[in-house]
């Protein structure tokens, strides 16, 4: 090691190319410049915006976050009290209906916000990454919503669990994923699911800043300029 | 628990179902299909608010 802090010190004869190449071998800086072109700080968090991000379209991904956001902290709660709490206290019925609406709002404004996105075919412009990403955050948190049907403990998640099983063993995925085993189903939904959809989800809004949100498409078929 | 379990009402009994030709499908799903496409057709009509200093 001693090589290379003799090549990175500065020296005042100039040997600017040896630094320069120990420089381009660091990963650091390599990532950084990679960080820096693809996503500047004036792209992650812009203090001006084009005017048509002025639209409910963008207002429904944003009420679908904030949704979101009171899943996961109505979700913690109940998994740090447990079933006899949510069932059986007045507090817990109240955060396990918070939950059930969060979840509500959550699937009604993605859905809203995926309807938009469709009609203005918001893939165009090298975003195909930033739709692809949005259908499996959908995807994903149909099955979080599935597995929380199977977590309820109560007659209703028995009763889904017993019929579900049929449709897994039929498409022959019931060896991997028994709905009728509770700690399976209940890690998934409260551990491997929520940091998958999270994780998805910083994904999509990251991409989002870095390519800016889709222009109009104008009348004569193109994408505005 | 529930002292009265085996009186269901609310949104303990099971939902009310529409049936028109194929079609079955709760009214709780139903009105929620429906409200998400009356809030959808207003957000193409209802203009959206602007601040005064928007970048064009």
């Amino acid at each position: 090691m001693p090589d290379q802090l003799t090549k990175v010190k500065p020296q005042a004869g100039g040997n600017g190319a040896a630094a320069a190449e120990v420089d381009d071998a660091s990963w650091t800086l390599r990532t950084r410049r990679w960080v820096d072109r693809v996503l500047p700080m004036d792209n992650l968090l812009p203090h001006r915006q084009p005017y048509y991000v002025g639209s409910w379209v963008y207002v429904f991904g944003v009420i679908t976050i904030a949704a979101l956001v009171w899943v996961v902290i109505s979700g913690v709660v109940l998994s740090f009290m447990g079933p006899q709490w949510w069932h059986d206290s007045g507090l817990g019925r109240f955060f396990n209906s918070l939950h059930f609406w969060s979840v509500q709002m959550f699937f009604l404004f993605m859905v809203l916000h995926l309807w938009g996105q469709y009609f203005m075919a918001g893939w165009r412009d090298g975003r195909a990454a930033t739709w692809i990403i949005g259908v499996v955050i959908f995807g994903s948190s149909i099955l979080t919503a599935f597995t929380g049907y199977l977590s309820q403990q109560n007659f209703d998640s028995q009763f889904i669990a017993i019929n579900a099983k049929d449709a897994m063993n039929s498409v022959g995925v019931g060896a991997f994923f028994n709905v009728l085993n509770f700690g399976q189903m209940y890690g998934l939904h409260v551990m491997l699911l929520p940091i998958t959809v999270t994780f998805l989800v910083v994904v999509h809004i990251v991409l989002v800043r870095a390519r800016g949100v889709v222009k109009p498409i104008d009348p004569e078929g193109g994408a505005a300029s | 628990m529930h002292t009265n379990a085996n009186k269901e009402q609310g949104m303990d009994a099971p939902a009310q179902y529409f049936d028109w030709g194929f079609i079955h499908i709760s009214y709780p799903n139903l009105i929620v299909i429906g409200v998400m496409l009356v809030v959808f057709a207003v957000a193409l009509v209802a203009p959206f608010p602007h601040g005064s200093d928007r970048d064009a």
